[in-house]
């Protein structure tokens, strides 16, 4: 019924930037739905390759505020497709205005089991023999973790310079986990075309960005910790529908050598409005 | 995980941005006074800022096509007010200098549901001005509720 009800609402350009770990600090706009999907392609020293996905539901509650639901699986070659849980997302933008340096408070909730693969964050002692186990057997490690991150982002004449720093608690007993990312990018061009255009060059963002494990509360540092370093494009086109690519390199030997990530998400204005409408038995 | 923990979780996100939405709105009137009345806010050094696309006779078109891309879904055609946001032909919006919209749209009005267009790289934001700029005031456009609902 819901979706039904989106049939009639109107679209909006996203202005997305390329990151697929970093956050920046811009939010989703108030009442917009977008509904987002991405891959993680994954090379695998001494195991299958493997390919985890994942769909998000991202919605601007206020203009300071963005939740999001995710839903996860992965197929390990060889081995199986499996459905691997969910996260629940919100992004609380703290001050008014824009500042030098601008805050963004991250809270996330996670349910998911040990053979999720989609790796949208690096923490604590995360190394690539993690994901050797089969599925059978990483599908009954259980996963409920809190997240929080801090989010620190500028926007300066075009550039986007974002700092985020992660610590994650696993709610069975498990020590805090930390990490961070770090992204900058910058548009194509920066003056808007006189012209309707796909291929202009200000829908294209190009961006870099750097992630990793920092341990945890026992064993803080960069030892038996990975890192990546991923250059990455995003084309957000006039018709609402944005798509990314991000080659992702391995920085040592407890990371991944190649990941390859890829996405499209569509953003649709008016959601919150469709379903308030749908609360309140009213039709346009 | 089960099922039926999922169908639950997406009942209550779906619950709260209906309940969200389905708070009752203060009147019109009184919303966008007080949207434009944020005009008012902004620092002296940004108020006198001038827009350094107002001799680029391509400015204005350019801010055409930005504005049908993010800003008419709320704004209407043409700028003359929509159903989420208020009409920008105005005389409040019109007679402001091109430096306050600047700082306006730079820093949105967050509780007040306008977004923050940071994330627009600032010739682009200047771009959108000189197009609001371009369309001057609409005599019924403070009060205009023609598209409504």
């Amino acid at each position: 019924m819901v979706f039904l009800a989106l049939g009639s609402s109107g679209v909006t350009k996203a202005q997305e930037n390329p990151y697929f770990v970093a956050y920046d600090h811009n939010l989703e706009e108030p009442g917009n739905l977008e509904v987002e999907y991405f891959s993680t392609f994954g090379t695998q020293r001494n195991g299958p390759n493997f390919h985890g996905f994942w769909t998000e539901f991202e919605v601007g509650a206020t203009a300071w505020w963005t939740t999001e639901f995710y839903l996860d699986g992965q197929t390990t070659f060889g081995d199986s497709t499996v459905f691997t849980g969910f996260r629940w997302e919100n992004r609380v933008r703290p001050l008014k205005n824009e500042h030098w340096i601008n805050p963004v408070l991250y809270m996330e909730f996670e349910d998911i089991n040990g053979a999720d693969k989609i790796i949208k964050e690096v923490e604590g002692h995360d190394v690539e023999s993690d994901f050797l186990a089969p599925n059978a057997e990483a599908r009954r490690e259980k996963n409920r973790e809190m997240e929080l991150k801090l989010i620190l982002s500028s926007n300066y004449k075009g550039w986007n310079f974002t700092e985020n720093t992660l610590a994650v608690k696993n709610l069975d007993n498990s020590p805090w986990e930390f990490g961070y990312a770090l992204g900058v990018s910058r548009p194509l061009a920066l003056k808007g075309s006189a012209q309707k255009c796909n291929f202009c060059l200000q829908h294209f963002i190009a961006g870099v960005e750097m992630y990793g494990g920092l341990g945890d509360r026992y064993s803080f540092g960069l030892h038996d910790t990975s890192h990546y370093l991923a250059p990455g494009l995003a084309w957000n086109l006039p018709s609402g529908w944005t798509f990314r690519v991000e080659p992702t390199f391995g920085l040592n030997d407890n990371s991944h050598q190649f990941l390859l990530r890829w996405g499209a998400s569509y953003e649709i204005s008016g959601f919150g409005q469709k379903v308030a409408q749908l609360f309140k038995g009213k039709h346009e | 995980m089960k099922l039926g923990t999922l169908a639950g979780i997406s009942a209550l996100l779906f619950a709260g941005v209906g309940v969200l939405g389905a708070i009752p709105a203060k009147t019109e009137t009184t919303e966008q006074e007080s949207v434009y009345a944020e005009l008012a806010k902004a620092p002296e050094k940004y108020r006198n800022k001038p827009n350094p696309l107002a001799n680029d006779r391509n400015a204005a078109a350019a801010g055409r096509v930005l504005f049908e891309e993010h800003c008419e879904d709320c704004h209407g055609e043409q700028a003359a007010g929509g159903k989420k946001a208020p009409s920008l032909r105005a005389k409040e919006v019109q007679e402001a200098t091109p430096g306050t919209l600047f700082w306006i749209l730079t820093n949105g009005v967050v509780r007040k549901k306008m977004p923050v267009w940071s994330k627009l790289p600032e010739p682009q934001r200047w771009q959108l001005i000189s197009y609001i700029k371009s369309l001057g005031p609409l005599e019924t456009a403070g009060t205009k509720s023609g598209d409504r609902p």
